[in-house]
């Protein structure tokens, strides 16, 4: 009998075998982009904007154009990219510190400006790169490696929800979030970012998608217990769906 | 070539500069003593068919830089002495990534938020790094309206042909006052074709652009890579003028506003029968080392004018050496010294090494 292959790796990754820990979910985020963009056909006019964070390696997982930006400039950088090629698929792919802590301003203006781009926002509540500190979407009580005692409010400010404020500048159209902490939630993450990849080629404005992500590793808990504990706690704070779509379809 | 004569500040001739050399895309944040830089640019850009933003940072602007000479584009932005420090950060990024760009600084008083009126004081900045990491970055000094407009052109080329930053080290004064400057009309510039600019994978392989290296011995190499880049800078591209330096006894060096200041002073000297020269940098990086050293070797003395506490200062005693005494004449704050005061100096410095020629008073 012959073959026939039914699944197979994206074109837009490269054979690379990826760095991240067991149970990480940058390996799945990578996977849906890249099967996005071959649906699209997108991955040669794709440029993409890597992070400083876990994921500062994604370019040598993409197979497109990529490059580095300094921490948290990311959304500046894409700017700049997307003005020279507005008719590119410019996408920054960012974590919780990269996006809600040192590039908050950044962050804010380049969906105030309706910047015509994609953020990707992988939010593990942690600083995994460094080694599992404090992050501005870490919960209350969550301990980490600048907060022992678990975070205090009080002490240590609240977790930030980004994604609904920027909702509140006009530039923004699409904002969602999503998860990959189960197979349905995976696939729904997928829609989201294919319908921000979509705003943006329609270029209605500023689009982004927060996918809640675990990290094993810096939680202390096992890959399974992570995705449960983002099914079970962090939804709590950080609700899927549709925060804003303002595309009218 | 046809040329139009305008009178124009500074700061506009710093922008019709930059859109003669084809920049087409301009970031920036309003401080004085720049504002009508990006007032002039946001309605010069889109007039060309570009793209002007203004930021919400400085921090922001250098990185729109960052991203859109990733992609291709001839991209500026500028500043002022604090917005320059926001800016180290992606002018360290830019040469690891080896990304053309230009930046204008318009110097003012500091240290800190200090005050609007001219200075040099941002010399070490420039030249020494300013950014983390072993770099340099093109350093430009204009000292009239005209050269603004010039060394602009210069320092796009200069940015591309390297794949390395380039600054104009301009300050208050220049950027302020107007002067008649000679535009030319049909001018054409020169941009190199970027086969290593970001415009999507098509019909080749991927491509990165990076600072980061994590093997050692990787960065290393890379930063080997880096200096030799550096090392044809300093063999093909200084740039100085030499101003009445034949048979001079009294060398002044000087750059911008100063060196502009020394001009006048050194005719008012030579009327004097003091035999003074200039050495007027036009590239502080590369620095002209070896005309320095051959004009300090011919001297009794050199006087460095700057405005500032003595930062330029340092590298023309290290290039000088025991060739010469080196004296300084400093005003800071946005203080400006006068031509007189430049003068009494070199009075001063005539009588002490050519006793047989008694300055005169005027």
């Amino acid at each position: 009998m012959g073959e026939k292959t039914v699944f197979k790796r994206p074109e837009s990754l490269t054979d690379a075998i990826f760095h991240y820990c067991p149970g990480c979910g940058h390996g799945i985020i990578h996977r849906l982009i890249a099967e996005l963009l071959d649906e699209m056909g997108a991955r040669e006019r794709c440029l993409c904007v890597a992070p400083v964070g876990c994921a500062v390696f994604a370019y040598f997982y993409f197979n497109f154009d990529c490059m580095e930006a300094p921490h948290g400039r990311t959304p500046a950088v894409a700017t700049g990219l997307k003005r020279v090629h507005p008719d590119h698929l410019v996408f920054s792919y960012q974590g919780d510190g990269d996006l809600a802590a040192i590039g908050t301003g950044e962050t804010i203006h380049c969906a105030n400006r309706g910047e015509n781009i994609t953020v990707i926002f992988v939010n593990n509540g942690t600083y995994g790169m460094t080694g599992g500190q404090m992050a501005p979407t870490t919960l209350l009580n969550q301990k980490t490696t600048t907060t022992l005692k678990g975070r205090s409010g009080v002490k240590d400010g609240y977790p930030l929800k980004i994604t609904e404020m920027l909702a509140l500048t006009p530039g923004s159209v699409f904002l969602a979030r999503g998860a990959v902490s189960s197979p349905q939630n995976i696939r729904l993450t997928k829609k989201y970012i294919r319908k921000a990849f979509e705003v943006q080629d329609r270029k209605l404005g500023f689009s982004l998608v927060e996918i809640l992500s675990p990290c094993p590793v810096n939680w202390e808990l096992t890959p399974v217990q992570s995705m449960r504990y983002i099914e079970e706690t962090v939804v709590k704070e950080y609700p899927l769906g549709i925060i804003k779509d303002t595309t009218g379809t | 070539m046809k040329e139009v004569t305008k009178l124009i500040t500074g700061n506009e001739a710093i922008g019709a500069g930059a859109i003669l050399a084809g920049c087409r895309h301009y970031f920036g944040y309003p401080i004085t003593p720049q504002n009508e830089i990006p007032e002039y640019m946001s309605r010069e850009i889109p007039a060309h068919g570009g793209c002007f933003i203004q930021s919400e940072s400085e921090l922001a602007a250098i990185n729109m830089v960052i991203g859109a000479a990733a992609a291709g584009a001839r991209a500026m932005t500028s500043s002022s002495s604090p917005g320059i420090s926001l800016m180290q950060e992606g002018i360290s990024y830019m040469t690891g990534m080896e990304l053309p760009g230009v930046i204008v600084n318009v110097v003012r008083g500091g240290p800190g938020l200090g005050g609007i009126g001219p200075a040099q004081s941002d010399y070490f900045q420039a030249v020494k790094g300013g950014g983390h990491g072993d770099y340099h970055t093109i350093t430009l000094a204009p000292h009239t309206v005209q050269d603004m407009l010039e060394l602009t052109i210069l320092a796009f080329d200069l940015a591309e042909k390297y794949r390395n930053p380039a600054l104009i080290l301009a300050d208050g004064l220049l950027g302020q006052m107007s002067e008649a400057v000679k535009i030319p009309m049909n001018y054409k510039p020169r941009i190199m074709k970027k086969d290593w600019a970001m415009t999507g994978c098509k019909g080749r392989p991927p491509l990165l652009l990076r600072s980061l290296f994590l093997n050692e011995k990787e960065l290393e190499d890379h930063n080997l890579h880096l200096f030799r880049k550096y090392a044809e800078l300093k063999r093909k591209e200084v740039r100085f003028e030499s101003f009445q330096t034949r048979g001079a006894e009294i060398l002044l060096v000087a750059y911008g506003t100063s060196g502009r200041i020394c001009k006048a002073v050194v005719e008012a000297a030579r009327a004097e029968g003091i035999r003074a020269g200039l050495l007027r940098l036009i590239t502080l990086y590369p620095f002209p080392e070896v005309a320095l050293k051959n004009l300090a070797s011919r001297v009794n003395a050199v006087l460095v004018a700057e405005l500032s506490m003595g930062q330029f200062l340092e590298d023309v005693k290290r290039v000088v050496c025991d060739a010469a005494p080196v004296y300084f004449k400093g005003r800071v704050g946005g203080m400006v010294f006068s031509m007189e005061e430049i003068l009494e100096d070199v009075r001063k410095i005539a009588r002490k090494f050519i006793p047989h020629k008694r300055a005169r008073r005027t």
